[in-house]
């Protein structure tokens, strides 16, 4: 395969030729060679950390390469600035886009290149443009075009990050883990914008942990680890199970644990739960039970969490811990009752990003080892060290900012700090977003030993087969409302899928 | 200057003992010590009598007022915070001090009820940061204002009383524990005690948690609006203290002179001291270094007889440094408005 590569460079709109790239010792990216040919969708996997994101900011420049080449439609080029890669025709879709909040979605779609009548932005064309826009790419009823950035939803903010990429006359289009906000059915939009962009001669790149995605769209499959090409195969002659070996070492049955526990007593009792997103849920979370609430991005699921935290008000029904009723009015009054939320945006929402590993851990509980308010440190290193060992967090020492650590430990630290206060109940919300494969069978690990260990589990999931894999049994939530509950046995994509959006489509 | 406290950190176990001690004190508390040195010696290269005992202690009481405003004021900035108010409470009090002394004659008397003020103040300023839901830098923006007028209507505008003749306020003033005078053992008791609060209790780790990011502390149950309060009442309570050595100092309650400008010297301090202005990074330690390096330099300019107006353009200069240093550590990208 090595030889026929060599001779196919000039035939690639875009190649990455020998690219290495180092930071502060740590070798990100080591002569890794990457082609992207018009009309191919070429996936680019690897656990985090094996250099995938590196790779794209090269090629958008917003690093430059320590040695290599960037070949663009047989030339050698180099970059001055994100700008000229863009002019170049080089689009990076980012994961987390940079949305300006009072600039309403077209002006957010055209910034920088806005049609003008005279000196003046002409409004009306730069509305039509972007409705137009929507609608070609196919998200008609997603976006509205007059809609302001700060009101929309990570989904929506992620659609209007894909629609400036098609500004212009790309070349190239790279995905950063496009679906990772969007629900199934925009993602299926999704795809069928890439379909059209390769019928169209763009050469797209496409980056993303979810393995169906990878089937159902893409040509080539490039893996990474470690900043090295581990392998390159055509999508139809791979599967799962091996690119999950190149990738991580590791069988992808190996993933999930699931031991039957037998629930006890409910811990958790909602009755006509109700709040500004979420109208009259009931169901019961039991000690020794992993429930998994399923549906769409937007269905309300993480409001749902956030108003039995005491995060936000809830206006209506009851919420019962250990059979007695609480009212919240803050997370301190949930916690102390119990409760706990891991919630989605790690970094934002429950990370000290500046502080160690040790402070993150026992942020719940530096009161509860204080005598008259002395922090006991001896125990406090004792408490943090036993619950980053039981994770197996891998840090060099607890004193280790925790900015440094990858996505997955990070995400283990925030569960360490619940474990470390003994919760009856834990909220995750999306605990494997952006996570590696090998983080992920940790963590799904570690939410079987805690059920199995009698604390009731609440996990919020998008990805069906993190739903099937860890839920003793399925709440499903549509538009606010428990649409449907499932036993571990009756679950399947399709019911589950169809609990999500089917009523939906009705309406 | 710029960076390395975060590479270093990372292989600490693997150092040796010179490295592990350069990391505790931290990259921007030598630098501030470098700078620190550097200034000595050219100060004293130009005038030896800046080595005069007389002069080092002259110094230290000159800043012991504002330093124990920096300190408090390090505390503000690692909650996420500002108080430009703290040089107008100081005035109030001073003023509020030698009011009482002089209606009751009893120091005591006068002491505490300017702490009261002091507290009261400082409450009044975390109600209307959080309650009013008003950024930290407005509020006190218009206490600064408002406590300072407050201070000119009680006392006519006029410097009140006449302490001078009694015993603790002469003390503090003019005293000498073990041959260190009152006002930098005080300064040193608030930098110490504060320092212990900060790095051993879990108020202090709750503080670093709340300036750090505010929606994970809230979520890990820390109470925010008490921290946010509790903080800016300690402001009132250790401004009221530095109203009270102004009062001593002086001998007399005073509406602004002497406390004008102790905002600027304190976040200035504090912002060379390596505080973040986004909160949840500072150090007491940093911030006596330079609240040190600034009384160095102001007594330098002194006795070099430099054009007292220069004192505020270095002081300008410094704060704008300061701040320049840090986001540059902070490593933000060159890009869009600072944040």
């Amino acid at each position: 395969m090595a030889a026929s590569q060599l001779q196919d460079t000039d035939e690639a709109v875009l190649v990455l030729d020998n690219v290495s790239k180092g930071f502060s010792g740590v070798q990100a990216l080591d002569a890794v060679t990457l082609r992207a040919r018009a009309g191919e969708v070429l996936a680019l996997m690897g656990e985090n950390g094996a250099g995938k994101s590196t790779l794209l900011k090269i090629m958008s420049a917003a690093h430059a390469a320590d040695s290599g080449r960037i070949v663009l439609d047989g030339n050698e080029v180099s970059f001055a600035s994100p700008v000229d890669a863009r002019r170049n025709g080089i689009r990076v879709v980012a994961q987390e886009p940079e949305i300006m909040g009072n600039l309403s979605v077209a002006e957010n779609v055209y910034v920088g290149a806005l049609p003008r009548n005279g000196r003046l932005v002409d409004r009306a064309r730069l509305f039509e443009m972007a409705r137009s826009d929507i609608e070609r790419a196919g998200f008609s009823g997603l976006l509205d075009p007059r809609a302001y950035g700060r009101d929309l939803s990570p989904a929506q903010r992620q659609i209007v990050e894909i629609l400036r990429a098609l500004v212009g006359k790309p070349r190239v289009i790279a995905f950063d883990e496009p679906t990772s906000s969007l629900s199934d059915h925009e993602a299926e939009a999704l795809f069928h914008l890439i379909g059209r962009l390769c019928e169209d001669g763009i050469a797209v790149i496409y980056v993303s942990h979810r393995m169906k995605e990878i089937f159902r769209v893409a040509t080539r499959v490039l893996v990474l680890r470690d900043g090295r090409v581990v392998g390159e195969r055509p999508a139809d002659e791979t599967d799962d199970s091996e690119l999950v070996r190149m990738m991580v070492g590791r069988d992808l049955s190996t993933l999930f644990h699931h031991t039957s526990h037998e629930p006890g007593r409910p811990i958790l009792s909602l009755r006509n739960l109700t709040s500004a997103d979420v109208h009259d849920v009931s169901f019961d979370v039991h000690a020794g039970e992993v429930v998994v609430l399923a549906g769409l991005v937007g269905a309300g699921r993480t409001e749902l969490a956030r108003a039995i935290i005491g995060d936000l008000p809830v206006t209506g029904g009851t919420i019962l811990v250990d059979g007695e009723e609480m009212k919240p009015t803050s997370p301190r009054d949930a916690i102390r009752a119990g409760l706990c939320l891991a919630p989605e945006e790690r970094k934002t929402q429950a990370l000290l990003m500046k502080r160690s590993v040790k402070d993150n851990i026992s942020l719940a509980i530096v009161g509860q080892l204080s005598r008259w308010h002395v922090i006991r440190r001896r125990q406090e290193r004792e408490v943090a060290a036993r619950h980053a060992r039981r994770l197996s967090v891998r840090t060099p020492n607890l004193d280790n900012e925790v900015s440094k650590l990858s996505g997955g430990n990070q995400q283990k630290v925030v569960l360490a700090r619940w474990l470390a206060r003994r919760s009856k109940l834990l909220i995750l919300d999306e605990p494997t977003r952006g996570v590696d494969v090998g983080a992920k069978a940790d963590i799904y690990a570690i939410i079987d030993q805690l059920a199995a260990e009698g604390a009731a589990v609440l996990v919020i999931s998008s990805e069906l087969p993190e739903v099937l894999g860890l839920a003793d049994r399925i709440v499903v939530m549509q538009r606010g409302r428990v649409s449907g509950e499932l036993g571990r046995d009756e679950a399947s994509e399709e019911n589950i899928l169809g609990l999500s959006i089917l009523e939906e489509e009705a309406a | 200057m710029t960076t390395q406290t975060n590479e270093s950190a990372d292989a600490r176990p693997k150092e040796g003992r010179a490295r592990r001690v350069l990391n505790a004190i931290g990259v921007q508390n030598i630098s501030l010590v470098i700078a620190l040195i550097l200034l000595v010696a050219f100060i004293g290269s130009q005038n030896s009598n800046f080595f005069y005992t007389s002069n080092l202690a002259t110094i230290g009481t000159t800043v012991a007022i504002v330093g124990i405003l920096a300190v408090v004021q390090t505390v503000v900035m690692l909650i996420g915070g500002l108080d430009i108010s703290v040089g107008s409470q100081a005035g109030l009090t001073s003023v509020t001090s030698a009011m009482i002394f002089m209606a009751t004659g009893s120091a005591t008397a006068g002491i505490v009820g300017a702490l009261v003020v002091g507290a009261a103040a400082g409450l009044f300023n975390g109600i209307v940061i959080i309650y009013g839901r008003v950024n930290a830098v407005i509020a006190t923006l218009a206490t600064f204002a408002a406590y300072r007028g407050l201070a000119n209507v009680i006392s006519n505008g006029r410097a009140q009383g006449y302490t001078g003749t009694d015993a603790v306020f002469v003390f503090l003033a003019r005293g000498n524990v073990f041959g260190i005078p009152v006002l930098i053992w005080i300064l040193i008791l608030v930098a110490v005690a504060i320092q212990l609060m900060l790095h051993y209790t879990d108020i202090g780790r709750n503080i670093y948690a709340v300036g750090g990011n505010a929606v994970a502390a809230r979520l890990a149950g820390i109470a925010l609006n008490r921290y946010v309060l509790g903080v800016y009442v300690l402001v009132g309570v250790v401004a009221a203290l530095a109203g009270i050595l102004l009062t001593a100092r002086t001998g007399s309650g005073q509406p602004t002179s002497g406390s004008q400008g102790l905002e600027l010297q304190s976040i200035t301090a504090a912002a060379l001291g390596g505080c973040s202005l986004q909160g949840g990074r500072g150090t007491i330690v940093g911030t006596v270094l330079a609240v040190i390096l600034l009384g160095v330099l102001q007594n330098g300019l002194i006795i070099l007889n430099v054009n007292s107006f220069y004192q505020d353009i270095a002081q300008g200069a410094l704060l704008v440094i300061a701040v320049v240093i840090q986001q540059k550590r902070a490593g933000g990208g060159g890009v869009g408005l600072p944040t």
